[in-house]
């Protein structure tokens, strides 16, 4: 028989880390990203920087696509609006604090969330995922364009400020990870307490009936708008985190690929549950590499050999995804999920 | 305190509502009867906001409604449950009452991301307030962590009943409160709802089919047909009306037909 939680008052019951295994693995994961910068080699932290900036807009993501079942497929936009915001403003003022710039940039991807979420009102589904296709289409053209380029590089890329922090420039991945990391958990964070109270109850309450939300009071145009806004403005956080990682951007790192990846992300891992854009994100940025790693091993660091594995490697990528989708269609989550409901029941039953 | 004045509302040739006028009084529980396919539905979707009527107004607490969006009509307190239950499926009973008191609660984006502090505490105290005025009142205890789509559907109205009073609404529009329920299950309904009357001095609108609850709580009695108010008055007067009975022998005759 399986014993059930015991609480003694209903504080308690609010709580979110309702047992001690939960607040374990907490702890742990926290230790462990602390040690992460000081037995990681500069590629590893490479990844790892990478993977934390796209959990930041995985996770802003989920708040619209797996919370509030609003569907994008423009949030690569909003990324590229806070990388683009960010070199902008580095111009002028070169050593803005970096807290500074990341608050800037969310304004801005908010404010242009805010735009491209007005069609949310009136279309949903497939319908509003082509009405969001467009920010693609529209913030790179702009990008693009010959009178700007003295602010965005255009069509041919511009390099990346870098972090000062305190008078410290940020040059190393090591002294980077200390910027992105801490931002990324603050920022999951706060996307995950969104869903314990009013708040995020409301967008939950859109995805699953909006017309029954709306008569219980929740303002539709509100709720979507706020969480378009608060998607893009973890996209643009992201997008600011981006410029400072890497040496350059080019108009190409946002479009529609990313888009599509930041969808992969939160698919992969379990839309609307708070781990799923962790878990995600890992698996579709790791997947890659671990198969050029094996690539590298098989093709016995033959280069023509590699050649050949490359396009192989994409169709395992693939194919992987389908199986994926077909053996753990509601994400990496669901495997999280039994091995807790494991732990949990252990000493009683399987 | 909620009136409705010369109210149309059609769906293509259907008149649903046609230049309906009926009041409901402060603190009185009001009944709507009438045939299938009359309107009781209806009126309520134009006093909840579901449908704009196409001619006429909505008056609550002398306050033209006819325009508003639902979510406002809910902040004013207008509360209600519908016919063919809309819970929200993949949530727990809980969480679907709590969600009844959303225009009541205050934290917003930053009080809820940040959550200890303002959201916590308005949390800690609605689950107090709702676990006395509602859970308890219910009678829903048990079932407070059970997700609602394993619930059997006598439970799942009760549920519904209970977010819509999570609200402390001044008006609550009950459809069919009691419709596929068995004697027993109708007659704790209909404690709950006199029971609501009687300690918050609610203002209740009553569709229902079940006539015998429906004489035996109302204070007053609206017959429709067709869209139109063809009777009203005490449950009494409203059996003896010779109009009344010939809209529901009609209509049966019609079925039998
Ligand atoms: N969304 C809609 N589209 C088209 N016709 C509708 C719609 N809603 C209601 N109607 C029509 O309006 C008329 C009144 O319907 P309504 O649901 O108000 O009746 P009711 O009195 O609630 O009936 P019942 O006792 O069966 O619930 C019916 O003829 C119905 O078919
Ligand atoms: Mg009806």
């Amino acid at each position: 028989m399986i014993i059930g939680e015991y609480k003694t008052d209903y504080g308690q019951d609010e709580g979110i880390w309702n047992t001690w295994a939960k607040k374990l693995g907490f702890v742990v994961a926290l230790l462990l990203l602390l040690l992460i910068p000081f037995i990681g080699n500069d590629y590893q932290l490479l990844m790892a920087g990478q993977i934390a900036i796209f959990v930041i807009a995985v996770v802003g993501l989920n708040v619209l696509v797996g919370y509030t079942g609003l569907m994008s497929l423009g949030h690569g936009a909003f990324f590229a609006l806070g990388a683009y915001t960010t070199v902008a403003l580095h111009q002028f003022f070169p050593h803005l604090f970096p807290l500074i710039t990341l608050i800037i940039s969310m304004v801005v991807a908010g404010f242009f969330g805010f735009l491209f979420g007005l069609p949310s009102l009136r279309v949903k589904g497939l319908y509003l995922a082509v009405a969001t296709l467009s920010a693609n289409f529209i913030v790179l053209f702009f990008i693009r364009q010959d009178w700007l380029e003295h602010l965005t590089g255009g069509r041919g890329g511009i390099e990346t400020p870098n972090a000062y922090f305190f008078g410290t420039e940020l040059i190393t991945n090591q002294q980077k990870y200390f910027l992105i990391v801490p931002i990324a958990i603050v920022m999951f964070l706060f996307a995950q307490n969104l869903f314990r109270s009013r708040f995020g109850r409301a967008l939950i309450a859109i995805r699953d009936n909006d017309h029954s939300a709306e008569i219980l009071g929740i303002s539709l145009f509100n709720y979507k708008l706020k969480s378009f806004v608060i998607s893009a403005a973890y996209c643009g956080a992201a997008g600011t985190l981006w410029a400072y990682f890497f040496p350059a951007i080019l108009p190409e790192d946002f479009g529609l690929n990313m888009s599509i990846t930041l969808l992969i992300c939160l698919v992969a891992g379990g839309m609307g549950r708070s781990l799923g854009p962790i878990f995600g994100t890992i698996l579709i940025l790791m997947v890659p590499e671990l198969l050029k790693m094996g690539a590298f091993y098989f093709s016995e660091g033959n280069a023509s050999a590699q050649i050949y594995f490359s396009p192989i490697r994409d169709i395992v990528f693939g194919l992987m995804i389908i199986g994926f989708l077909i053996f753990e269609p509601m994400g990496l989550v669901s495997i999280w999920d039994r091995f807790w409901r494991f732990i949990n029941r252990w000493p009683f039953a399987k | 305190m909620l009136s409705v004045q010369e109210a149309s509302l059609s769906f293509g040739g259907i008149h649903a509502l046609s230049e309906l006028t009926f009041e409901a009084k402060q603190g009185e529980i009001t009944a709507i009867i009438g045939p299938n396919g009359a309107g009781k539905t209806s009126l309520f979707n134009i006093i909840s906001g579901f449908y704009k009527p196409q001619a006429g107004r909505v008056f609550f607490q002398d306050q033209d409604i006819t325009h508003a969006r639902p979510d406002k009509r809910a902040a004013l307190g207008i509360a209600r449950t519908f016919q063919n239950i809309a819970l929200f499926r993949g949530m727990t009973v809980l969480e679907n009452i709590k969600l009844g008191s959303h225009s009541r609660l205050k934290s917003g984006l930053f009080d809820s991301g940040i959550y200890y502090g303002a959201a916590r505490r308005e949390e800690i105290a609605l689950r107090n307030e709702l676990e006395r005025d509602v859970i308890d009142f219910l009678e829903l205890d048990h079932i407070r962590n059970l997700h609602v789509a394993t619930l059997p559907y006598g439970l799942q109205k009760r549920v519904e009943l209970a977010r819509a009073l999570a609200l402390q609404p001044k008006v609550l529009l009950l459809d069919e409160p009691v419709a596929g329920m068995n004697r027993e299950e109708t007659e704790d309904i209909a404690r709950f709802i006199l029971d609501i009357q009687e300690r918050w001095n609610t203002t209740i609108l009553l569709v229902e089919h079940d006539m015998s609850m429906v004489m035996d709580i109302s204070d007053q009695v609206i017959v429709l047909n067709f869209g139109k108010q063809i009777a009203s008055g005490t449950p009494k007067d409203v059996q003896n009306n010779p109009a009344v009975i010939e809209a529901y022998l009609g209509t049966s005759a019609k079925g039998a037909a």
